[in-house]
């Protein structure tokens, strides 16, 4: 196989990258350059810098000269420019963005250009993590997004809740990075091979013996598990969630979520593929699919109960948000497990699916947590009480993220469910699809409990709570395509995250 | 793509009047008139649908399709129409909401704005459920009318209204997703979600089910639409949800929420699952008869008027599912009509209820008492009404009952005794209504608090006559709205006994 060596291909595959670079510097030297006073606005520099990245991506699309993959491997086949790689892409950096705008609302954070450099970069990072297609890649990519993210989680210094999920982060996190970067090593020690779909090749005919292929998926997964919090790497989950500053935890619960999952997809096609998807001609194929599929599908269905069981009792909506987010963990891998005994890809482009819908209402909760938190001090549910009097469209911003995380119509969060549970049943996954009902229910009522708590109960301060430009557009953008995604745009972008799931399948 | 069609401009105008209410409303005043224009207006172009439907077409008419979701597996369609079986729950539903709308002018004082867009979020979720034809679409108003529901329940309910809009959210939705499943399934096989599309693939041989695949699905579906009736024994939501709501929830929720449920059975269960239906079909005659007797006792031993009428209803869908699943055009149609007639009856009760809770704050029998000497009006409008719920001759609860009998009795799937069974829930009906008129209406006006509650306001007449024109236009005339189910329903009956034979 060889790799594409057009000059213009490759730098126009890492065009986003190189802008995002750009923009860090260009924030960095403002921070320098512009007076207190005028630095209030340095997140409008990086927030609606990267969605423009974003709104970028979408246009620039893939080359459209050959889905071949050899046209799709730049730079040393260190990078595939393919559609899947453009739509996690464009869900982390409008992540990234957004979260820009929400960390305007947090005065102790909104001058500080760092801050906004330090997000830039771990979007890079991201970015990245959704089209790396070579171990090195990979894990440069990986640890890019989380270095980052461990300094971010801990950056408030004064306060120790921030500063202990800092610290907290940081060790299941390189203790992970360690798991996965053995993995990596073993399967390169083995065959010799970095590249993604070269080793696939290998892999597949038997390179690697049988016990090799079990520890090296096993190690790999735990990095990936830990990243996107399944069960039961998930106990980092909740207290980085509460001590970070909460545009961080955003962060967290969605470009490195969406970023990773992208990946896994990626990774898990592409070294250990289902045999009908190799050449016919191949001799001696070996299927290790069946192994990731079932290990998908028991990671899902402890994700999804264990993270709803345990929400349940939450009275923080921060920590709340964070058993929410290992419980949603669960419903993406049931798309996971749907993907590989099914050449349409309907699996996959469901996951697609579910991660940019769930960007975009992750943002809106924890948009509507920061105003609440900082005109209030507190991040317990019961402070929301009353919510609806104080601050009408808050409220039902907020009802709209929660209606969407539950799966209620029309919020885009059904579509999402709807795609991923009908992929499970197609691919004779009706138990799993069934788990995940069950599920959705436990679900509903915690996120009932907020929506009561907002409306039903009476506040203890009537007074509305402050929301600035900044929160409005955020608020504005992310409730839109919650709304849109759910019901007219739904076509748009179910074909998009498709042809990402197509591009899954172009092999060598 | 096909041209707009009334019934797209009919169910659509209740969201048109939500978000011109958004941007225009500026005070209470506004929401409130705005909603209630916005839903009489709703009314009229109803009407039109029935002026303009055909009657010698048994399939959908006024038909809208348009593709909204093509993957490369599944279609998914914006399809929605009408067709004899769901023309007068459209037109039931656009004739409740004027009502409980008006109905709320005064008893609601607490945010006042939310609470009619809510009301009119309910008027276009629960039409939506009416006449969409794709069950994607289906399905997505059927969950959109939970949220205006709960929120109606948990918001301006009585004392224990939260819990009751939970278990009522919870209850319902558990159901719902079993449904959903079914309907994935369904689509997975047929490749598209629009029923239409899926019966003609069945009735040319395309698409088939396996018999016990046939059942799971249709209990899948049986059981969403069975909570939602409710059928015995799934019906512990509905006291709790139907006294805590305020009165136009109870209205709409016995009004149409409740259709809802029987209408499914008959659009989705009936024509998809034939060779089940008929399997199910002396089961849930069983299910019914019991619902009937149990519903009418129950109601017997209420002391609480609205407690009362609630579990009425219980023991009235019993006499809808017994027709529906008498699985012939008498039995169907006659449920059908009774649905309508139900949603006016009960509709009417809960409302003359209401009117008397907003006088004495009370909902108890003992607190009354020969209210007739206070109000004559009132309790003259609500005898009426309660002759009605009863199925006294003449009204329109009669006709419906009537037919309903008829049909189980000349029923194949259900045992002849079911008949008598049921036609003993009349009976009871009659005792326990009676009583409760006789203890709240009749009497002595001994006690103090009664003595001058002032009779019917302007606005609450305008809310009880409608009703009374409704009882006496069924009642009397009752040919004139089978005549729009005969088509149709006729079609449904053949379809079910050519397919369930055919195997």
């Amino acid at each position: 196989m060889t790799f594409s060596t057009d000059a213009q291909a490759s730098v126009i595959a890492i065009l986003p990258e190189i802008l995002m670079v750009v923009l860090a510097v260009a924030v960095l030297v403002l921070d320098v350059f512009w007076r207190v006073r005028e630095r209030v606005e340095i997140g409008y520099v990086a927030g609606f810098g990267l969605l423009g990245i974003a709104a970028l991506v979408w246009l620039i699309g893939t080359p459209q000269q050959s889905g071949e993959l050899s046209d799709q491997l730049v730079l040393g086949g260190m990078i595939r420019h393919d559609d899947l790689a453009q739509i996690f892409r464009v869900m982390v950096i409008v992540a990234g963005g957004l979260s820009c705008l929400i960390t305007m609302g947090m005065d102790r954070l909104r001058v500080r250009g760092d801050f906004y450099a330090l997000v830039i970069i771990s979007v890079i990072g991201a970015s990245l993590t959704a089209a790396a297609s070579d171990l090195i890649m990979i894990f440069l990519a990986l640890e890019t997004l989380s270095i980052t993210l461990y300094l971010l989680a801990g950056y408030l210094r004064n306060d120790d809740k921030s500063t202990e999920a800092g610290l907290k982060y940081f060790m299941f996190g390189a203790f992970a990075s360690a798991f996965t970067l053995y993995g990596l090593s073993l399967v390169y020690g083995f065959t010799g091979e970095t590249n993604i779909y070269r080793l696939g090749r290998v892999v597949s005919t038997g390179g690697l013996n049988d016990p090799a292929v079990v520890i090296a998926l096993g190690l790999v997964m735990v990095g990936f598990a830990f990243k996107i919090s399944a069960v039961p790497f998930h106990f980092w989950t909740p207290d980085v969630y509460e001590g970070a500053p909460t545009p961080i935890t955003a962060l967290l619960s969605t470009a490195s979520k969406a970023a990773s999952l992208g990946l896994l997809l990626r990774f898990l096609l592409a070294v250990f593929p289902p045999p009908d998807l190799l050449p016919a001609a191949l001799d001696g194929v070996k299927d290790y699919s069946v192994l990731w599929v079932e290990l998908a599908a028991v990671l899902a269905v402890v994700s999804m109960s264990l993270g709803n069981v345990l929400a349940l009792v939450q009275t923080n909506i921060k920590r709340l948000l964070a058993y929410s987010t290992i419980a949603h963990a669960g419903y993406v891998l049931v798309g996971v497990a749907a993907i590989s005994t099914d050449k349409s890809g309907d699996g996959a482009a469901a996951v697609a699916f579910y991660m940019f819908m769930y960007v975009l209402t992750n943002i809106l909760a924890f948009a509507v947590v920061i105003l609440f938190a900082d005109a209030t001090g507190s991040n317990e549910i019961r402070d929301l009480a009353g919510l609806s009097r104080r601050s009408p469209w808050l409220a039902l911003a907020m009802t709209l993220a929660l209606l969407s995380l539950a799966g209620i119509p029309p919020a885009a969060g059904f579509v999402g469910k709807f795609l991923l549970f009908r992929a499970a049943i197609d691919s004779g996954l009706v138990w799993l699809a069934l788990v995940g009902m069950i599920n959705v229910i436990i679900g509903l009522y915690y996120y009932l409990v907020i929506v009561k708590v907002m409306y039903m109960d009476l506040p203890q301060d009537e007074a509305p709570i402050p929301v600035s430009l900044a929160h409005v557009w955020a608020l504005s953008i992310s409730s839109a395509g919650v709304v849109l995604f759910g019901t007219v745009l739904v076509s748009p972008l179910l074909d998009w995250a498709t042809d990402a799931a197509h591009a899954l399948y172009v092999m060598l | 793509m096909g041209d707009i069609s009334l019934v797209t401009v009919v169910f659509m105008l209740p969201l048109a009047g939500l978000l011109a209410l958004l941007i225009l409303g500026r005070s209470e005043q506004h929401y409130r008139w705005g909603a209630l224009a916005t839903s009489l207006v709703t009314l009229g172009a109803s009407l039109l649908l029935v002026k303009n439907f055909d009657t010698s077409v048994s399939g959908l008419q006024m038909v809208h399709k348009v593709n909204w979701i093509s993957a490369d597996t599944f279609t998914i369609r914006y399809y929605v129409g009408v067709d004899g079986i769901s023309i007068w729950l459209i037109v039931l539903t656009a004739f409740i909401m004027p009502l409980a709308i008006l109905s709320s002018f005064t008893s609601i004082k607490d945010r006042v704005r939310l609470y009619f867009m809510f009301m009119l979020l309910m008027e276009w979720a629960m039409l939506g459920v009416f006449v969409a034809q794709d069950l994607f679409l289906f399905y997505i108003f059927w969950e959109v009318t939970l949220v205006p529901m709960y929120f109606l329940i948990g918001i301006w309910g009585a004392e224990q209204r939260i819990y009751a809009a939970v278990k009522f959210f919870l209850y319902t939705m558990a159901g719902s997703l079993l449904m959903l499943l079914a309907i994935l399934w369904l689509g997975n096989e047929a490749h598209t979600f629009s029923v239409p599309e899926i019966l003609a693939q069945m009735e040319s041989g395309e698409l088939s089910f396996s018999t016990s695949t046939e059942r799971w699905l249709f209990l899948a579906f049986a059981i969403a639409f069975a909570i939602k009736v409710p059928m015995w024994p799934l019906h512990s939501w509905l006291p709790d949800a139907h006294v805590q709501a305020p009165t136009a929830g109870s209205v709409i929720l016995a009004g149409v929420l409740l259709k809802m449920g029987t209408y499914g059975f008959v659009r989705f269960n009936l024509p998809l699952f034939p060779e089940a239906s008929k399997t199910f079909a002396p089961y849930i005659a069983v299910l019914a008869v019991i619902g009937i007797i149990y519903g009418a006792w129950v109601s017997y031993g209420q002391k609480d008027v609205k407690k009362l009428v609630a579990y009425s209803s219980i023991s009235h869908l019993g006499f809808v599912m017994l027709g529906i699943f008498a699985l012939n055009p008498a039995g169907i149609q006659g449920g059908i009509l009774q649905m309508v007639n139900h949603g006016i009856s009960t509709g009417g009760l809960f409302l003359v209820v209401g009117m008397l809770y907003e006088r004495r704050h009370t909902k108890l029998m003992s607190a009354f008492g020969g209210i007739w000497q206070a109000m004559p009006l009132y309790s003259g409008m609500a005898l009426v009404i309660v002759l009605s719920s009863m199925g006294l001759p003449g009204l329109n609860g009669f006709v419906g009952e009537f037919t309903i009998l008829l049909g189980a009795a000349g029923s194949d799937f259900i045992n002849w005794w079911f008949t008598p069974l049921a036609a003993l829930g009349v009976i009871l009906a009659a005792i326990y209504m009676l009583y409760m008129f006789n203890t709240v209406f009749m009497g002595a006006l001994d006690k103090e608090e009664n003595k001058h509650l002032p009779d019917l306001r302007w606005q609450e007449l305008w809310v009880l006559i409608p009703i009374l024109v409704a009882v006496f236009l069924i009642g009397l005339q009752a040919g004139f709205f089978f005549k729009y189910m005969d088509g149709t329903v006729k079609a449904l009956v053949d379809h079910v006994s050519v397919m369930a034979s055919g195997r």
